[in-house]
């Protein structure tokens, strides 16, 4: 279990270094110099070159990678070119958005997807069956940020028990944000437990199948004990591959979804950091959520290890 | 009064019939045995059995546990019954258990659901058990997981599940098959001892008229949903009263027409062989330890001789045969056909991989289902420089289906629409084709039912005699090597422990583990009767 572990921490470290760099590269051939974006079109070559040398865009990319790079290390993520305030204080006030509401979403997706999943396996080709397949069709082929408007249609125009967007801050309270988020959340789990659901379903299917769902059987389980004993903890596998795959998506995709509900997250600040030039943001978040990918698979992994023995006395 | 009596049981599967009035009668103690071929319904009786048939089948009959009709039992009742009083074993120990659940668990489960005692007692039973089965504590704790087993050891795990709460009735459906021949000893072995102290009734379901013939009290030969012959065991096998009965005796122990063996100038030569295999390795930076899975072998086969490999899985077979087909190089000693080196420069030598093919077990695995058989079978043509076109290709075809007993317009159908037997009919014209000098048969008869594998084994002696083809022969089946070959080369751990001609090996085997084999391995027995029958010409 050690050397898997150890295995998973150093392919861990090894993304993170190979991310960085590609990120950089990508950044960095990107067309548009932040210093005359941020000047405007009648600036002076020389105050532009002042700017450079203060932004440090006039260092070797060599210098400029290290610095980047050991600045995250120690938590120093640089200053915004646009807004002239550290980086890192930016990231940490939009992940308190991000990271609850993708949090929130994954939950709700989960809460749906298992047992709705469990439920059309166990009544295969049922009616029942039918109808949540039938029902996950639909919630994949539903553009969220359509279904998010009819959210805010219904329950914040029509009902009022919602706000229609904005967040108003944790200051506000605990119930008070979450209730900013619930909204968004529901937009972003559907079609996540939709997917979610799909993989479950099929997943168990799968596992209905196997040899030793019918040893369980034979040692006189009932169809519904063997499912949950024998069948569940099996189906988990691609299950978890899936729900790490979508924590991934719901922290960095939910740049539709913040635009809807006007929320401040991380989505908005890279949308707005783009179209401002403003690339030590971007290099930032992008690094951030790369990270946060590469530690849910780190995650997922661990996971599977626990799930499955079999992985785990393989070094 | 019998424990188990199946009344005229009739069953069908979403309106297809696949048991037609079967009935028989099993007492305490007692073995019944049955048997026949794949699709004639021995399984479906088991399941029947156990009240655990697929969705939408219909039965009419009676299946009486102790006076009880299982058939009109509700469900909870069923489950009540399943495991207490009637366990099963089945084919696959690879997959028959849960692959993240350890095997102690597994084994208390059965005692748990049924609450039959405190979850200590059931551990210090799971524990007794597993002893029983011969899976000692020092070796297997009830830690273990069934990945870390060998296929013998979880078949003795899923034993040990089923007679966890001393059931009346075993249920064992073909409990071996899958299993190596000294295991398969083991097994049956086990089992019969089982029977013998617990006094319960086993239904034993096997394909293989050996191995129930000096177990089971009674046989029950089965046939198209239908039992044609039941009664003692010796008297079955004495009198044969049923056709069928003496067709699968007379099948299981066939003997093809090999004609002369020759011995021309040697063809294939394996020099000092040796393949390795890296395995993990231990510590991060350490050097990766090695397998060698074959060690110094060295033989050769004479062109028009019939080669017979044998050994038990794992033993290497499978890798000599990859590094004889070029399909991996050999880290020691050279492989060489006609002279030439089989493994050149880093590439398989095309020269050498046109004059040999290999035919595979399994026939339903080994084809592309999208492709017509005439694409199928001309696949090797590849590997000639001018392969024919047109006509000469039509013509190609043909003889290479009429050679395998099928006909020139099967080339334009599908796989599908082929049995088992004419797919590896189907893989022999496709190994025919380019007319190679060596074919390798790689357990290519072992998915087969006794009668269609005897038609099998003739047509292979019938092409080599009409072709002088040379053959390597790879299986388990000491019977089949015994039926096709002209020697025998015995393998184990890598290394080929003896190497002499069929009749010798089998008449008086030399090495101890060849001994084994032979010892282990079920037999029919002779009967006098049975030898007055029409036999083919030897």
């Amino acid at each position: 279990m050690l050397g898997y572990i150890v295995k998973r921490l150093v392919s861990l470290a090894i993304s993170l270094i190979v991310a960085s760099v590609v990120i950089f590269v990508v950044v960095e051939v990107a067309p548009g110099d932040p210093a005359s974006f941020m000047l405007g079109l009648n600036a002076q070559p020389d105050t532009v070159a002042a700017l450079r040398a203060e932004l440090g865009l006039d260092q070797s990319k060599v210098e400029r990678y290290l610095s980047w790079v050991g600045g995250m290390l120690t938590g120093d993520f640089g200053t915004s070119y646009t807004y002239r305030t550290p980086v890192a204080q930016m990231i940490a006030d939009r992940m308190w958005v991000s990271l609850p509401l993708a949090l929130f979403a994954l939950t709700l997706s989960t809460l749906i997807a298992f047992p709705a999943g469990i439920f059309a396996a166990a009544r295969r080709g049922a009616p029942s069956d039918l109808a949540v397949t039938g029902a996950t069709q639909l919630g994949v082929a539903i553009p969220n940020f359509w279904f998010a408007m009819m959210l805010v249609l219904i329950f914040a125009i029509n009902l009022r028990w919602f706000n229609a967007g904005g967040f108003p801050g944790w200051e506000a309270g605990f119930w008070a944000g979450m209730k900013a988020l619930t909204l968004p959340a529901i937009a972003l789990a559907l079609p996540q437990a939709a997917i979610l659901t799909r993989v479950m379903r099929s997943s168990l299917l799968d596992i209905l199948g196997e040899d030793f769902m019918r040893t369980a059987r034979a040692k006189g389980l009932t169809a519904r004990q063997a499912l949950w004993r024998h069948g569940l903890r099996n189906a988990l596998i691609p299950v978890l591959t899936i729900i790490g795959l979508q924590f991934a998506f719901l922290m960095a995709g939910a740049i539709i979804i913040e635009q809807v509900f006007f929320l401040p997250g991380l989505g908005r600040l890279i949308f707005q950091a783009i179209t401002q030039r403003d690339l030590i943001v971007v290099e930032s978040v992008v690094m951030l959520l790369v990270f946060a990918v590469i530690m849910v698979n780190f995650l997922v992994d661990l996971a599977y290890a626990a799930v499955d023995p079999r992985l785990r006395t393989r070094t | 009064m019998s424990l188990l009596s199946i009344e005229d049981l009739s069953l069908a599967i979403n309106g297809t019939p696949i048991l037609h009035g079967i009935s028989l009668k099993i007492g305490e103690g007692e073995i019944s045995a049955l048997t026949g071929e794949s699709g004639s319904g021995k399984s479906m009786t088991a399941f029947a059995t156990m009240g655990l048939l697929p969705k939408g089948a219909t039965t009419s009959g009676a299946i009486r546990f102790d006076g009880t009709n299982l058939l009109t039992l509700p469900e909870p009742k069923m489950c009540d019954l399943r495991g207490r009083e009637i366990g099963m074993v089945f084919q696959e120990p690879m997959t028959a258990l849960n692959p993240v659940q350890t095997i102690g668990a597994q084994v208390m489960e059965t005692i748990l659901v049924h609450k039959a005692m405190t979850p200590e007692r059931a551990e210090e039973r799971a524990r007794e058990v597993l002893d029983r089965v011969g899976l000692p504590p020092d070796r297997f704790p009830l830690s273990r997981y069934p990945h870390e087993l060998s296929g013998g050891q979880r078949q003795r795990v899923v034993i040990a599940m089923a007679i966890a709460l001393r059931p009346r009735l075993l249920i064992a459906d073909e409990p071996t098959t899958a299993l190596d021949v000294t295991t398969q000893a083991q097994i049956l072995d086990l089992l019969k001892r089982l029977v013998k102290e617990d006094g319960m009734a086993l239904m034993m379901i096997t394909h293989d008229l050996a191995v129930v013939s000096d177990m089971a009290d009674r046989l029950n030969v089965m046939r198209h949903g239908e039992i044609v012959e039941s009664g003692p065991t010796s008297d079955v096998l004495r009198e044969m009263r049923h056709p069928y009965t003496r067709q699968l005796f007379e099948a299981s122990r066939h003997q093809a027409d090999l004609g002369d063996a020759k011995a021309d100038a040697p063809m294939l030569s394996v020099q000092n062989v040796s393949r390795d295999y890296p395995l993990p390795r231990k510590s991060p930076f350490g050097p990766r330890p090695i397998f060698r899975a074959v060690k110094t072998v060295s033989f050769e086969i004479r062109r028009g001789e019939r080669v017979g490999l044998v050994g038990e899985s794992g033993c290497g077979k499978s890798t000599l045969t990859r590094a004889i087909l070029g399909l991996e190089p050999v880290q020691e000693g050279q492989i060489t056909l006609d002279g030439d080196p089989v493994w050149q420069d880093g590439h398989p030598n095309l020269t050498v991989r046109r004059k040999m093919q290999v035919v595979f077990q399994d026939p339903y695995g080994s084809f592309n289902p999208r492709h017509r058989v005439a694409r199928l079978i001309t696949e090797p043509f590849h590997l000639l420089p001018d392969p024919p076109q047109g006509a000469a290709r039509d013509a190609a075809i043909a003889e290479a289906l009429t050679a395998v007993g099928l006909k020139p317009e099967d080339a334009d159908r599908h796989i599908h629409a082929f049995s088992g037997g004419q797919r590896q009919r189907i893989a022999i014209a496709r190994a025919l084709i380019i007319k190679p000098d060596l074919i390798v048969f790689d357990e290519a008869v072992s998915a087969l039912d006794v009668r269609v594998r005897a038609q099998i084994l003739d047509l292979m002696a019938e092409l080599s005699r009409a072709y002088g083809l040379t053959y390597l022969f790879i299986s388990h089946d000491l019977s089949v090597v015994r039926s096709i070959t002209d020697r025998v080369m015995v393998m184990r751990a890598g290394e080929i422990v003896e190497d002499r001609p069929t009749k010798a090996i089998f008449d008086a085997p030399q090495h101890p583990y060849t001994r084994t084999l032979m010892e282990a391995a079920p037999r029919l027995p002779e009967f006098p009767e049975a030898q007055d029958a029409p036999q083919p010409a030897l």
